[in-house]
């Protein structure tokens, strides 16, 4: 982000020079952006047309119908939950991963920062460990810590300890970015002097001031339970990718795998928007 | 030197006020203690199993020879076939996403264009999982509406071509930074020393951008390597990969002899996966020396 802030100004003036060896230059360049901006663009294009196309397939070949997207409410495999329900318990799933990781992470990052400094460069190294271990390796050894959950419940709601660490690289790097964006320090000694306690300087004083920092931490995880498929299949539960998998392997092509996918990708793509658009508005103001 | 004097001046009235309210004789770090117990349960121990497994046979006796099982033919084939479809998809997705990232770095930066690619490649970076598998099956597999084509089931081409549409965005995300940290002020050096734009690439953009690129490619192998649920909803018959295999082996214990085979393929993983995000590490730091 800084280095896109920083390098606004760059290119904006060698626009400005008007030479003719420039302009020419210039010209050429422009010619071969646009090129390669549509052959990307086709290339990422394409494949979703041809998915959202073929969510409004009609029964028969070429016909164009809503059935699959109303479908969505109500389709159901023998011997599998009903799509609805793998919906909701992802969504759940989302939540309480984003809950955990708001009173888990946050508390023991802005702790670390005032009062534990010597913890900073472990605690970067356990967050960033996922992203180096692959999940499907994760899996392997969940499986005895997973048979002990297993025990007490079977809900695919229990998906969500481990969904906590899959978040967690992206949640501290979201976080990150905004303790260090304010001086947290002089805050909470400003805080503490007035006579806060530790709960107001983190609840009241701190938090309010990276704001933008966990919203953007909770999106992602959110997109990233939203999308998760290894764990849930490998571990035998229930979630949306997961369902989604199962129904095409009993109904291949069946219109509602489609119409759901695209309409899960539709609301990754509104958790983003939001989030630029948040990032916007706090730019602007700063 | 005068500012730190003051901050320790100022700070030390605010520690003799601080120390009655924080618990006396606690040690700070105890507030660090849920969080890294949660840690220590679902990330440390279940990688811990999967090493110390690696090394037992199903007795649960040592039997450290089991690594010499990483060598038998079988096993290293579903390496070699995870390293193909990792290199094939990284190298491709390494280029093209540079070649896309220089596009989106030439032009106006606060331009739709931009804002538009970096907002689609943020999504599609993460859209990998069985729909990616699903939108291609719809556009060139068998009941495709583009063309059928005849190599879609292919390893590692068909399933290769569809990793790149989530390596493309990925490396867009990680190398556009270090193009826009090539400074006008280098280019227009050069050009007035008599530079054409071939040598300005050969002896200075190239140089400058190589390990950036080398970083960003080995970030997309060990993307690629650690993929499991788009090639499963591409094909879950037959296993190319290692993840596949694993997945197999978690569900049948069958395959090779007296050996925790799930355990010790997770470990070739890791070990594969450790050594490329090693190097991935090492070229990020000499980057970071020109790009702030």
């Amino acid at each position: 982000m800084a280095a896109v802030t920083a390098l606004n100004e760059t290119p904006g003036a060698s626009v400005g020079r008007p030479s003719g060896m420039q302009v020419r230059r210039r010209r050429r360049l422009n010619v071969f952006r646009y090129i390669i901006f549509t052959v990307f663009g086709l290339f990422f294009a394409v494949p979703l047309l041809a998915m959202a196309r073929f969510s409004l397939e009609g029964a028969k070949l070429g016909t164009w119908s809503l059935t699959a997207w109303r479908d969505i409410a109500s389709f159901q495999n023998s011997g599998i939950p009903p799509l609805i329900s793998s919906i909701e318990i992802t969504l759940e799933l989302a939540l309480i991963t984003c809950v955990i990781i708001l009173v888990l992470l946050v508390p023991t990052m802005i702790w670390i920062r005032l009062r534990v400094q010597w913890l900073a460069r472990t605690m970067e190294i356990l967050c960033l460990l996922p992203l180096t271990i692959p999940s499907i390796v994760l899996v392997v050894g969940l499986g005895p810590i997973y048979n002990k959950i297993q025990h007490y419940s079977l809900s695919s709601l229990m998906l969500f300890w481990i969904y906590v660490i899959l978040a967690l690289p992206y949640a501290y790097r979201a976080l990150t970015a905004g303790i260090n964006a304010i001086d947290v320090t002089t805050l909470s000694e400003a805080a503490r002097s007035l006579g806060a306690s530790w709960f107001t300087v983190m609840v009241r004083v701190i938090a309010p001031n990276m704001r933008q920092a966990i919203l953007n931490a909770l999106l992602l995880t959110s997109a990233l339970v939203l999308g998760e498929f290894t764990i849930a299949y490998l571990l035998l539960y229930n979630n949306l990718q997961e369902e989604l998998y199962s129904i095409s392997r009993t109904t291949p092509n069946a219109g509602v795998i489609f119409s759901t996918s695209f309409a899960a990708l539709l609301f990754g793509f509104v958790l983003l928007l939001i989030l630029s658009f948040v990032g916007r508005r706090r730019r602007g103001r700063g | 030197m005068t500012a730190a004097a003051t901050t320790e001046a100022g700070a030390r009235p605010l520690r003799a006020g601080r120390r009655p309210s924080s618990l006396p004789g606690v040690p700070s770090w105890l507030g660090t203690v849920p969080f890294l117990a949660y840690v220590a349960v679902f990330l440390l121990w279940p990688t811990g199993i999967v090493v110390v497994d690696s090394l037992k046979n199903p007795t649960g006796a040592w039997a450290f020879s089991n690594i010499t099982e990483l060598g038998n033919p079988l096993v290293r084939g579903y390496f070699i076939g995870s390293f193909k479809l990792s290199l094939l998809s990284a190298v491709a997705g390494a280029v093209l996403g540079a070649i896309l990232a220089y596009a989106i770095a030439s032009g106006n930066p606060d331009g739709v264009v931009r804002r538009l690619y970096l907002a689609a490649s943020g999504v599609l970076a993460q859209f990998g999982g069985v729909t990616l598998a699903f939108a291609f099956l719809v556009t060139i597999g068998p009941v495709g509406l583009l063309f059928h084509a005849s190599w879609y089931y292919d390893f590692p081409w068909g399933i290769g071509l569809i990793y790149t549409y989530f390596q493309i965005p990925l490396m867009v995300l990680v190398f556009l930074p270090a193009i826009d940290g090539l400074k006008v002020q280098w280019r227009e050096a050069s050009e007035n020393l008599g530079a054409s734009a071939w040598q300005y690439w050969r002896y200075v953009g190239g140089p400058l951008l190589m390990p950036a690129f080398l970083g960003a490619l080995l970030l997309l192998f060990a993307n690629a390597l650690s993929s499991f649920a788009t090639i499963i909803a591409w094909e879950n018959q037959i296993a190319y990969i290692v993840p596949q295999q694993i997945s197999t082996a978690l569900s049948s214990e069958v395959g090779l002899s007296n050996v925790n085979v799930a355990d010790l393929l997770a470990l070739g993983m890791v070990i594969m996966v450790a050594i490329v995000m090693t190097g991935y590490a090492l070229l990020q730091r000499r980057t970071a020396r020109w790009l702030r």
